[in-house]
């Protein structure tokens, strides 16, 4: 009885290893043509796509150098207005020790300065007037306010309207120099320019 | 002040003896009033305080004997209370410029030991040593309470010129030994002296610069503004309830009228400038330079920045007004000749005169208390120095303060005339506050404090104890 359950169960492993074999040989040769085909085709797709993607690029680099030209010169552009305003507000104008005489090298700077306030309508400028520390305190705040105005004045002169332009004196309390040397003093005694 | 009690040593049984003493000192003092009146105008109401005339005491100063304190139960804190007293007293006097204590390694005896009443001392001991003055202190501790008594004796006459009894908290014995300073100060000089007195400046506190204010001899630093800006300034007004100055807290220039008490403060933002205030005499009333006009002008001011009336008229600069100390004149500085020179208003009549003409920057203008002298700051060659010229008949010479001490600026006397505070560079560049007698003597380091130090202002006594 035994055996003969054995013999059916190999019968059965047989039949089916069988089975199994011959599906498998049949795909292959089924699947054959079709590989060709799409080989074809791919080969056709990625020469357009190729080609596409070549004038995609050509394109694309005429408009970044198209950009790059229009960027370098906006940056021109900016870079003339930035230093125009950089000279703007970090070219001082000096005074002697105890005036508040503007020099002419100090009156070129200002006409120049009025010029570009009027370039820029929207800009607001305050104008400090500072001293060396020789002098005393409160004279030198004196001698400070004078100074900022005597700019001011020339600048109203030139036309800049009164609303656009304050003046502040902060005497002898804020040196750009901290040494007490002639070229130190030199810079202190000052007239400078502000944007609000 | 309040909570320190104070008594008289003069007892009933020592009044015979006190008239008598009164008697001496009065034969005593008209000998030196007859030798003044050879010499000088001083009347003969020149009282019993001419041991030590103080518009000139400096060249020979009075020796003093500080002797150390008696303490009467004798246990630690009392010995240490004693130390301390006596470490306070011997700076105290020797701040004045005019009094000199006497090195203790050459005293002969030991009061604290054989006694520090009049009959208990041997005036021989002290006057044998070059002492003209005895100053002997006990002290009685006793559970955070103590009692000082003082006594200031003149060795040469065996006699007893002050004596005085405090008591109260241990913790106020520096006001204490000031409270006996200033009656040896009037004793001696006639005038109270600077004990009592204060001082204002500005100091630098991470960049910005604050205002200030300690004890006469730089003690208690304390700062009174938190604007975080440029403050600058700081003027008191007599009473010392106002407090004046200029910040920059709002962006610019404007003057701050500070209340010590609970009264509102006042703001005076005009635009342009608003400085340099300073404060009329027994009035609630201040000059300043306000440039709302385009110049900078001196105006007369209400304490909430009314204008009353302008004082000066010109085309230029005029800053730093400075009431006379009768109120009646203003000194200010003006470079309407063509350079900043100072210049007197007397505000009845409206004269203006000059009263600086040698160099060609002269500022700053502060009166002695007596009215008799302007002390300014003049530039010559660069160097930026402190000088005083005598007011009496016409404007007299200047007279160099200081010298060969980097820059020295921003004068402002005591209350009593004895003494300058000032601002110096001299150690190490860096700005610091400065003490001279009046006649340029005795400079000296005021206080220590990080940052930088300027524009002393020295005041009575003011109410900032209140903040």
């Amino acid at each position: 009885m035994k055996k003969k359950l054995w013999m059916n169960l190999m019968a059965a492993v047989l039949v089916a290893g069988l089975f199994m074999t011959v599906s498998c040989a049949k795909k292959t040769i089924v699947s054959e043509p079709t590989t060709i085909e799409d080989q074809a085709k791919i080969e056709a797709e990625a020469k357009a796509k190729a080609e596409a993607e070549s004038r995609a690029e050509e394109a694309r680099i005429k408009a970044q150098e198209l950009q790059d030209q229009m960027a370098s010169e906006q940056a021109q552009a900016e870079a003339k207005i930035t230093a125009a305003q950089n000279r703007f507000t970090n070219q001082n104008i000096h005074f002697d020790f105890d005036s508040s005489e503007l020099s002419s090298m100090a009156k070129t700077l200002l006409k120049e300065k009025a010029e570009w306030v009027t370039d820029n309508p929207g800009v607001h400028v305050t104008i400090q007037g500072h001293c060396d520390e020789r002098g005393t305190t409160e004279y030198n705040l004196a001698l400070g306010e004078r100074r900022a105005m005597a700019a001011k004045n020339y600048l109203l002169n030139l036309g800049i309207s009164n609303s656009r332009l304050i003046s502040i004196s902060f005497g002898e309390e804020k040196p750009l120099d901290l040494g007490s040397s002639e070229e130190a003093y030199r810079k202190n005694r000052r007239a400078q320019f502000v944007l609000k | 002040m309040n909570q320190i009690r104070l008594s008289n040593l003069y007892g009933g049984q020592l009044r015979l003896w006190e008239n008598y003493q009164e008697l001496a000192s009065w034969i005593f003092l008209a000998s030196w009033s007859i030798i003044f009146l050879f010499f000088s105008m001083i009347p003969a109401q020149a009282k019993e305080y001419d041991y030590i005339n103080i518009s000139n005491p400096y060249l020979h100063k009075t020796p003093v004997a500080v002797t150390e304190f008696k303490a009467f139960s004798g246990h630690q804190a009392e010995i240490d209370g004693g130390a301390h007293a006596m470490h306070i007293l011997k700076d105290s006097l020797d701040f004045t410029g005019y009094l000199k204590v006497i090195n203790p390694a050459a005293y002969l005896s030991n009061p604290a030991q054989t006694g520090i009443q009049l009959g208990q001392i041997n005036f021989k001991d002290w006057t044998g040593i070059g002492a003209d003055l005895l100053v002997t202190g006990g002290i009685e501790e006793s559970q955070g309470q103590v009692k000082l008594k003082l006594r200031l004796f003149d060795t040469f006459n065996s006699k007893l010129l002050v004596g005085k009894i405090y008591t109260g908290a241990s913790s106020q014995i520096r006001k204490m030994i000031h409270m006996f300073c200033s009656e040896i100060s009037h004793k001696l000089t006639g005038n109270w002296g600077v004990f009592n007195s204060k001082i204002s400046f500005v100091s630098t506190v991470k960049g910005n610069k604050e205002i200030f204010i300690c004890d006469f001899d730089g003690h208690n630093p304390k700062q009174l503004t938190h604007h975080k800006s440029i403050s600058l300034s700081p003027a008191w007004s007599s009473d010392g309830q106002w407090l004046a100055y200029v910040s920059y807290a709002k962006g610019k220039p404007d003057i701050y009228i500070k209340n010590m008490g609970k009264a509102p403060g006042f703001i005076v933002n005009n635009e342009g400038l608003n400085i340099s205030p300073d404060w009329m005499p027994g009035q609630d009333k201040f000059a300043a330079t306000l440039s709302f006009s385009g110049n900078q002008e001196i105006y007369l001011l209400t304490k909430k920045g009314e204008i009353i009336k302008r004082l000066t008229k010109s085309w230029g600069v005029n800053v730093s007004p400075k009431f006379s100390p009768d109120g009646k004149k203003i000194a200010f500085t003006s470079n309407i000749g063509g350079t900043p020179q100072i210049y007197v208003k007397n505000l009845e009549t409206g004269d203006v005169k000059r009263i600086t003409f040698e160099g060609r920057y002269n500022t700053s203008p502060a009166w002695s208390p007596d009215g008799k002298k302007m002390a300014y700051v003049g530039i010559e060659k660069n160097k930026i120095n402190i000088f005083v010229i005598s007011l009496d008949s016409g404007p007299g010479t200047p007279v160099q303060l200081t010298m060969n001490t980097c820059d020295n600026e921003d004068p402002s006397w005591s209350p009593d005339g004895s003494l300058i505070v000032f601002t110096s560079n001299r150690e190490g560049k860096t700005p610091r506050l400065f003490v001279m007698t009046a006649a340029g003597t005795d400079q000296r380091r005021l206080l220590t404090l990080p940052g930088k130090q300027s524009q002393p202002y020295w005041s009575g006594s003011t109410s900032s104890e209140n903040l």
